[in-house]
């Protein structure tokens, strides 16, 4: 078990460097000086300039200013600064508290109602309410997070605020603790539910057809038991790493509900670098959320070890 | 002994006996197909809505790249006769707006899917069938990319080259098709892995055949059905990426018209005139759904095992 | 032979079990009867296909409803027909009184669980024994199917096992509650040869420790002559021919077992040509009219295309279901 985590955490080097210096890339590949372009209309002083240069090796090559990056992450923890001197781990602190709240409950969300569904469905297999639950995941497939933020945010937020005169979802901010989450997080689960929803229903149909859930029966245990011990724990290996998995997804998609609901989450961060051509905020944000989705899947790959037995010895 | 038998061989006998003559894995898809409701009915809306890509004036008289046809004191305007949708914020009528933003999201979404099949596709099949070493360095590759929230390195690639020249649909293909194309690369790779490791790949070889006969005749034909599916599916989800991305801003821009960017320039007035946001994220919806249904319909009916 | 009054610990009268599938309705089981009193073993032979495993599997409650279909019938347990019965009262005679061992033993363990753990989950769940108490027993029942250090593997997981040791494991489980009836369907098909005989030898044994009927459910002639006492031979759904075991080997009074006799390879005959029963099993989607067999039978003629041969009694303890049976004993005696 031990050999099999530092074998799988030594895998994940090459992908963390991979991918930042991926986005390293993308990022500054841009042409143009972005220290020129700092002060507006004012030009900073040539100064400045040279000692803005001198600090983000400006005037190296892109992979030489990529060395001395990653090097500081790795060995300094240190994410450097915006052009203004603002150390963007502050930054990400404490934005990131914010996408990691919608985050967490739109994973709660997603397992309790995607789970939910997917085992009713399974235990119904081809009645009138598995084919209804596949045909609300098919369309919850569909409709894009962009349509359901709206449609939510205007029924439930505005429309339901006018009819009962309750506030019971804020439609924006951050202001009532997490209260306000909730809409959001629904919004940012929602395709997540749809494809957990499918995968438990699959995965819990077929463990049904196994013969240990046969021999189960003839052992002489109740259904209920049946189901719950011998066949979920079973159906749900696949289930849980697919949203040990998702948290990494579910924190890239979180940006566009950011947007929807005006949340100062990372994605705001993000949006604010993206337009202020501040690279080390851009770099430093989806650094973070690479780092997140490896750590998550090195989680996924323990927790694959601890449930499947099968797997522990080899 | 063709592909053509071996494919129906693999497909299970059942289907074999059903109408007593042969066919393929393709010809059982589809007989199977045309009695599924799911697959005519996006057939029909797919249908419906390449028509109005191509030709989007069949549906309305109105041209929405003609200034004239605004009128700004009408902002808002709720269905009337002739403008069945009502206006936007601008006093456009919102129902020519929404058929001739089809096209975009088409036109997007098929180059897309068509781009990273192809490239994700052919690294995919060299990846399986040409060397460990290939595969080795192309896979790690691949985890990269996955490592990347999609839609965010979509996001920075668009608004990176957003002052450049490029023509920003084709930005905006260029953008998902770099984060999109592991995918139909995983997919492919495992099919062809699957398909090589079966009984008459071995056999071809066994008597004989060349690596380019056993690709061409025997592991192409097998493995193209799984990226088929997931490309067809795909293309629904890139639809919707192209919708978020123009929401963002980096995506289609003005005079342009996109659903995503509509939903943007209405997004202001939308909780007191909803119409001209409920509209084009209904068209996207059904669009997305469409897609979504026609793959997992192809994709049930390929797959005997499933049922 | 029993007596007319004593109650036969099963009986199954008249049993009819139908699958329905999207390609048509499959008739499994068309009117099997048998019974089997305390302490006997049963051998019930057949092709994959004749419908010996669905039988056992109605007599065990374990068919999968849909797509099957029990629609005809009794299963009498101790004079009980379990077919009346709650799901509840059935479920409490599964492992008390009835117990069932499977073909392949790995995919019938649970592979998530310890062994340890699938064994003493009888005395929890049906004797409501602390977890250690139940686990002692485990250990207990590991070192009755002899697998050796069993206090050491108690804690291991199916795969870790072979699939003799594997198969000790469901036989143990089986036997924990002491049922009065054990069915095994098809034991030792999944194993090596050399493996196959300890398992039915360890069976035979444990039936006779415990007294407990066995039905053994095989399609290899050669692993019954040993344990059975009796032999139900099965083809098409329906019982062809029951007789006791030496009677059968002797002078079969069936067509269908006949051929199955001659195609067993025997030393004594080496050299000769080994005899094959022509055509194929038929399909349970499209059973032949008449008996079943008619379209391979050497025997046949015009009625056996159209009439339905009933068991016809042969002397005291046999039954066949052919027409001609006593062309095929004479036949067998020459």
């Amino acid at each position: 078990m031990g050999r099999y985590a530092i074998r799988r955490l030594l895998q994940a080097v090459p992908v963390l460097l991979g991918s930042t210096l991926l986005i390293f890339l993308i990022v500054f590949a841009l042409p143009g000086d972005p220290i020129v372009s700092l002060g507006g209309d004012r030009r900073p002083s040539p100064s400045v300039v040279e000692v803005l240069t001198e600090q983000y090796h400006l005037d190296e090559p892109l992979l030489v200013q990529y060395w001395h990056y990653i090097g500081g992450v790795l060995f300094r923890a240190d994410l450097g600064s915006t052009y203004q001197g603002v150390p963007v781990a502050d930054l990400l602190a404490s934005t990131f508290q914010v996408t990691l709240r919608l985050t967490l409950m739109a994973l709660a969300i997603e397992a309790v109602v995607g789970v939910g569904l997917g085992v009713w469905a399974a235990l119904r297999r081809g009645k009138a309410v598995d084919t209804m639950i596949l045909a609300a995941t098919l369309v919850l497939v569909s409709v894009p997070t962009l349509v359901t933020g709206f449609v939510l945010q205007l029924v439930l937020g505005v429309k339901l605020k006018q009819w009962t005169g309750l506030d019971v979802f804020p439609v924006s901010g951050v202001g009532d603790g997490l209260r306000g989450y909730i809409l959001p997080a629904f919004v940012l689960a929602g395709l997540s539910i749809a494809y957990l929803a499918r995968l438990a229903r699959t995965s819990l149909a077929e463990v049904l057809r196994a013969d240990y859930i046969r021999t189960a029966v003839a052992k002489g245990m109740p259904r209920g038991r049946v189901i719950t011990r011998h066949a979920l724990r079973n159906a749900l290996i696949p289930v849980v790493t697919y949203l040990g998995a998702d948290v990494g997804t579910l924190m890239g998609g979180a940006v566009i509900t950011e947007g929807i609901f005006n949340l100062p989450g990372l994605g705001n961060l993000l949006f604010r670098g993206v337009y202020e051509r501040q690279q080390p905020v851009v770099v430093g944000v989806v650094t973070l959320l690479v780092l997140v989705y490896i750590v998550c899947n090195l989680i996924v790959d323990m927790l694959y070890a601890v449930l499947d037995p099968r797997i522990r010895y080899e | 002994m063709s592909s053509g038998t071996l494919a129906r061989r693999r497909a299970g006998g059942r289907h074999k006996k059903r109408r007593g003559r042969p066919a393929g894995l393709w010809a059982d898809a589809w007989h199977d197909l045309r009695r599924r409701p799911m697959f005519v009915a996006s057939v029909i809306l797919i249908g419906v809505l390449l028509l109005m890509a191509a030709w989007p004036s069949l549906f309305t008289s109105i041209d929405p790249f003609d200034a004239r046809t605004c009128e700004l004191r009408l902002a808002r305007q709720t269905p009337t006769p002739g403008h069945p949708f009502g206006r936007d914020n601008q006093g456009c009528d919102l129902f020519a707006r929404t058929v001739y933003g089809a096209r975009n999201s088409i036109v997007i979404g098929m180059l897309t899917t068509l781009a990273t099949a192809v490239i994700g596709g052919l690294l995919g099949l060299l990846a399986a069938f040409h060397s460990r070493w290939a595969d080795a360095v192309l896979s790690r590759v691949t985890e990269i990319f996955f490592a990347i929230p999609a839609i965010l390195g979509a996001l920075l690639i668009a608004s990176t080259f957003r002052d450049s020249e490029v023509d920003s649909i084709l930005l905006v293909v260029f953008a998902l098709t770099i984060l999109g194309w592991p995918m139909a690369f995983r997919i492919m790779r495992a099919a062809v892995i699957t398909a090589m490791s079966q009984d008459f790949v071995t056999a071809a070889r066994a008597l004989g055949a060349g690596p380019w006969r056993i690709m061409t005749r025997h592991l192409l034909p097998n493995a193209l059905a799984p990226v088929i599916v997931i490309s067809t599916i795909n293309l629904g989800g890139f639809i919707a990426a192209e919708a978020a991305l123009s929401f963002l801003g980096v995506g289609v821009r003005s005079p342009d018209i996109s659903w995503g960017l509509m939903i943007a320039e209405a997004r202001d007035r939308f909780q007191y005139a909803p119409l001209p946001l409920v509209f084009p994220a209904l068209f996207l919806s059904v669009t997305v759904l469409a897609f979504i249904m026609l793959g997992d319909a192809v994709r049930d009916a390929l797959d005997p095992k499933l049922r | 032979m029993r007596t007319a009054t004593e109650t036969p610990l099963l009986a199954v009268d008249d049993l009819h079990v139908e699958f329905r599938t999207r390609a048509g309705v499959v008739k499994a089981v068309n009117g099997v009867s048998y019974s089997l009193n305390a302490g006997e073993t049963l051998a019930v032979l057949g092709e994959s296909g004749s419908g010996k495993s669905v039988t056992a599997q109605a007599v065990m409650g374990i068919l999968d409803t849909p797509p099957a279909a029990v629609t005809g019938g009794q299963i009498r347990f101790k004079g009980t027909d379990l077919l009346q019965l709650s799901e509840e009262a059935r479920t409490r005679i599964r492992g008390e009184g009835i117990a069932m061992i499977f073909q392949d033993a790995l995919s019938a363990l649970n592979p998530v669980f310890t062994v340890g753990w699938q064994i003493s989950e009888m005395f929890r769940v049906h004797r409501g024994m602390s977890k250690r108490d139940a686990m002692k027993k485990a250990v207990e029942l590991m070192d009755r199917v002899r697998i050796p250090a069993a206090r050491e593997r108690v804690n291991d997981y199916p795969h870790q096992f072979s699939g003799g040791m594997r198969q000790r494991i469901m036989i143990a489980m089986a036997i924990a509650l002491d049922p009065e009836l054990l069915i095994a369907d098809e034991p030792t098909t999944a194993l090596d040869v050399t493996v196959q005989a300890q398992i039915m030898e360890l069976l035979a044994e444990l039936r006779r420790e415990s007294g407990m009927a066995l039905i053994l459910i095989t399609h290899d002639l050669g692993v019954v002559a040993d344990v059975a006492d009796r032999i139900a031979v099965m083809y098409g759904g329906r019982i062809v021919e029951h007789a006791p075991v030496h009677d059968l080997y002797r002078s079969p009074a069936h067509p269908y077992t006949r051929g199955l006799l001659e195609s067993i390879p025997r030393v004594d005959l080496k050299g000769r040509e080994l005899h094959a029963i022509a055509g194929m099993p038929p399909s349970p989607l499209d059973l032949p009219g008449g008996c079943a067999f008619h379209p391979r039978c050497p025997y046949r003629r015009a009625a056996c295309a159209s009439d339905v041969p009933p068991l016809y009694q042969v002397g005291w303890t046999r039954g066949s279901a052919c027409h001609y049976w006593r062309e095929v004993l004479d036949a067998g005696r020459r």
